[in-house]
């Protein structure tokens, strides 16, 4: 029998400890499918970070590092830096890339580092247990803003690809959305050229992934997938908001 | 120089850009050649700029046990900040060579040395003020020598790296200090 | 041929010359040089100087460099040193090689720029969180500074665990005469646990968690029995005058030096007297000491701190002999004479320990 599907060579077969409707399988595996298509599972280093995706190590078939909460993108640094011949990425939540690492995200991009960041926002601490994020929407009920994110108080959501954006070593900055076919296929389509951009040395590469976490926004994996289309997206800027300057254009 | 077990203990202050720190470097680095053990210990941080920038040399014909310099056996004062600080400090006995040129008449010592000297004006009159710590260190050399002459030449001729300017300029400032020093 | 040389970059060069290519730090008095030294010199070498946004991102880019299996190394002062306390635990746990400088500096607080010892707890008990040590060296001269740096690196490697070497910042910023004679190393096992990139063999992780108590439990009990081996096979230490001494004290690093020339004032007074310097302030040097305990009828502790390792001096001594202590803080070093005084206030006079 001809098989019309097979799982990606880019996971192992470790079975997935997300919640039902958590979209970090989805990520999980597009990263898995590019790592085969882009022949670079053997030659990459992923870095972990702490939060939900904080056993990523054991999913990726990539070798892995476990980074402290905030820190994958130093650690990658000195990962890539130590082998600039290898493909180097992070897999972040907000809270981790955000907020406790802000200023390690910032930085890397300042200096443009040849890495890849793949920044997962669910709007929540999913593993802690549904504290507020640094990209918690104004009004968004959480077990640390159990009376809705008040913005007088407690500030504004963060949008940190569109910061990134202005940073000039940051040079492929897109955020995507990953609540529809069409969706994931963009974000596929983004993936691709952030690993691109890092192979072709021309900077840091970040992707922005719009997530859902239905067991601490307290819905269904139906609704988390409506509240994420009706609430989240008009609050973070989506797209392609930055690619290389180079001939063409957009032509990576 | 005596075989019997010497030790000597330098302190060399002034401000930033009088070149205290260089001329201790020189010492150090002459002291090694002639086969002595020597340590050199800047005063660093914020001091270093403003105030006083101070150095703590020490050469010994045998291992260096403690390398700071809180009583010196010789110190050289640039600046009148120095001088105040570094008075009292200086062991009985010990000699205090002082810029004349920027330190007036202050009270002084009598268990000690204290040798003045018009250093900015000397090296003033040479064309170059910059060079006022090679002439202290010229007379410091000629009263009671620290390493033999040669040596402390050849490092001086060394530091100057590939600037030979700046190494006649230094070797003729190291000559006037000396020859001031004979007609003290 | 000798150099005079500043005790920063003369650790600098040494790493250098110990096949360390990368050097990730942020600049901090009173250590700048070593920065400064391997931003000079990587780029002849072919390694890599990274200045990093902070100390917090500086060691875990060690960490990710570390991983991968290249010999790394970063360099810091007291401030930057408690910056860098949880990436030092995850480095123990995760079991990734690397060297640490710490050229301390006065606490607490932003404290001041003079030279200290006073980061003693911080570099012996573990300064991160859960139980965990690091291989603590502490040379005394701009040569031990040279010869200890090289043999980190092989140390790290050897056990897998992060070595600090620990200097006060007079050593840092001292010049001496110095040698670079060749380094015959330790025999070493291949990296194979490297986060390399898994070309040819199953993948690797290099992580520091784990997800049962039970797993947990097993695993620092694993590292107990490593750091009870380095225990066994690492305590140094060197004695000044010790043979025929009454006395002792107890000083690594500038206050070990300037303790030698109080004990030649002792002696000349006909004081028998001694000096105990712990090279490895952990491990601490216990089976040098346990065989003077019968010999020696007073200790005292010379710290640049209000007394940090009185403490471990006190738990081998044991009440045998009494212990006194003398320090200076803030960035002040004791003057010979003075430790001399307090010695004979202390210990001739009858202090018990």
């Amino acid at each position: 029998m001809k098989p019309i599907f097979t799982k990606t060579k880019g996971l192992t077969d470790r079975p997935f400890h997300y919640c039902p409707g958590c979209t970090h399988g989805i990520i999980h595996r597009l990263i898995g499918e590019l790592l085969e298509e882009m022949n670079l599972i053997e030659k990459t280093i992923g870095v972990a970070p702490v939060g939900c995706s904080g056993f990523c190590e054991n999913y990726f078939a990539c070798d892995m590092i476990g980074a402290a909460h905030g820190r994958a993108v130093a650690v990658a640094t000195g990962a890539k830096r130590a082998r600039p011949d290898r493909f180097v990425f992070t897999y972040q939540g907000d809270g981790d890339g955000a907020s406790i690492g802000l200023a390690e995200t910032i930085s890397a991009a300042a200096r443009g580092e040849r890495i890849t960041s793949i920044f997962v926002n669910n709007a929540i601490y999913g593993m802690t247990g549904g504290q507020m994020a640094p990209t918690s929407l104004i009004g968004q009920k959480t077990s640390t803003s159990p009376y809705g994110r008040d913005a007088e108080t407690m500030g504004f959501p963060l949008d940190l690809p569109k910061i990134l954006t202005q940073v000039e070593g940051a040079v492929y900055v897109a955020s995507v959305s990953v609540d529809s076919p069409q969706g994931i296929k963009e974000a596929k389509k983004a993936l691709r050229r952030a690993f691109q951009v890092q192979l072709d040395g021309l900077g840091y590469s970040f992707v922005s992934i719009l997530s859902t976490c239905p067991t601490n926004w307290g819905v269904n994996p139906v609704e988390a997938l409506e509240w994420l289309q009706t609430k989240m997206k008009p609050h973070f800027a989506l797209g392609e908001l930055k690619v290389p300057t180079i001939e063409g254009g957009d032509a990576v | 120089m005596s075989t019997a077990r010497t030790i000597t203990k330098y302190k060399f202050a002034g401000f930033g850009g009088q070149g205290v720190l260089f001329i201790g470097k020189v010492l150090a680095q002459a002291g090694m050649l002639a086969k002595q053990q020597v340590t050199w210990i800047p005063a660093y941080g914020p001091e270093m700029r403003g105030g006083t920038a101070n150095c703590s040399v020490i050469i010994s014909s045998k291992k260096i046990g403690s390398p700071t310099v809180g009583k010196p056996n010789v110190a050289i004062v640039m600046n009148e900040a120095s001088y105040l600080k570094f008075i009292d400090t200086v062991v009985p006995g010990g000699t205090l060579y002082v810029n004349s040129s920027l330190i007036p008449e202050l009270p002084g010592r009598v268990d000690i040395r204290i040798v003045r000297v018009p250093v900015n004006e000397i090296a003033h009159e040479m064309g170059d003020e910059k060079v006022a710590n090679i002439v202290m260190l010229g007379v410091m050399q000629a009263m009671i020598p620290a390493v033999p002459d040669d040596i402390l030449e050849k490092v001086l001729l060394q530091l100057a790296g590939k600037k030979p300017a700046l190494a006649e300029q230094n070797m003729r400032a190291l000559k006037a200090g000396k020859e001031y020093a004979m007609n003290l | 041929m000798a150099l005079l040389m500043k005790g920063n970059e003369a650790i600098a060069e040494a790493a250098i010359q110990a096949g360390c290519r990368l050097f990730y730090g942020y600049p901090i008095t009173p250590s700048t040089e070593i920065p400064e030294y391997m931003a000079k010199k990587m780029k002849a070498v072919g390694g890599t100087y990274l200045q990093a946004e902070s100390e917090v991102a500086a060691i875990y880019m060690v960490y990710g460099a570390g991983a991968v299996g290249e010999r790394v190394m970063t360099g810091t002062s007291s401030p930057g040193f408690s910056l860098m306390q949880e990436g030092l635990s995850f480095l123990f746990a995760a079991e990734i090689p690397c060297v640490i400088v710490d050229v301390m500096r006065g606490g607490p607080g932003l404290g001041g720029l003079g030279p200290t010892q006073a980061d003693y707890f911080q570099l012996t008990k573990g300064g991160g969180h859960g139980d965990y040590h690091a291989i603590v060296l502490a040379p005394s001269s701009v040569q031990e500074m040279v010869d200890l740096t090289k043999e980190s690196f092989d140390l790290a490697d050897c056990y897998r665990n992060l070595v600090i070497i620990a200097v006060d910042g007079i050593l840092g910023q001292m010049m001496e005469p110095v040698e670079f004679p060749p380094f015959k190393g330790r025999k070493l096992e291949p990296k194979d646990w490297a986060a390399s990139g898994a070309e040819g063999r199953p993948k690797n992780n290099v992580i520091s968690y784990y997800l049962t108590p039970e797993l947990g439990e097993s695993e620092n009990i694993r590292w107990g029995d490593k750091m009870s081996m380095m225990k066994e096979a690492e305590q140094r230490f060197v004695e000044y005058e010790m043979e025929d001494a009454d006395y002792a004290f107890v000083a690594f690093g500038t206050s070990a030096r300037i303790t030698e020339t109080a004990i030649d004032i002792l002696r000349e007074e006909g004081i028998k007297v001694g000096l105990f310097r712990p090279v490895t302030l952990w491990p601490f040097p216990e089976k040098g000491l346990t065989a003077r305990l019968d010999q020696i009828k007073g200790w005292m502790s010379i710290e640049l701190s209000a007394g940090q390792m009185i403490e471990d001096l006190k738990l081998v001594v044991n009440g045998k002999a009494p212990v006194g202590f003398h320090g200076r803080m803030g960035g002040m070093t004791p003057e010979p004479e003075d430790v001399v005084t307090a010695f004979k206030e202390q210990l001739l006079g009858g202090v018990q320990g």
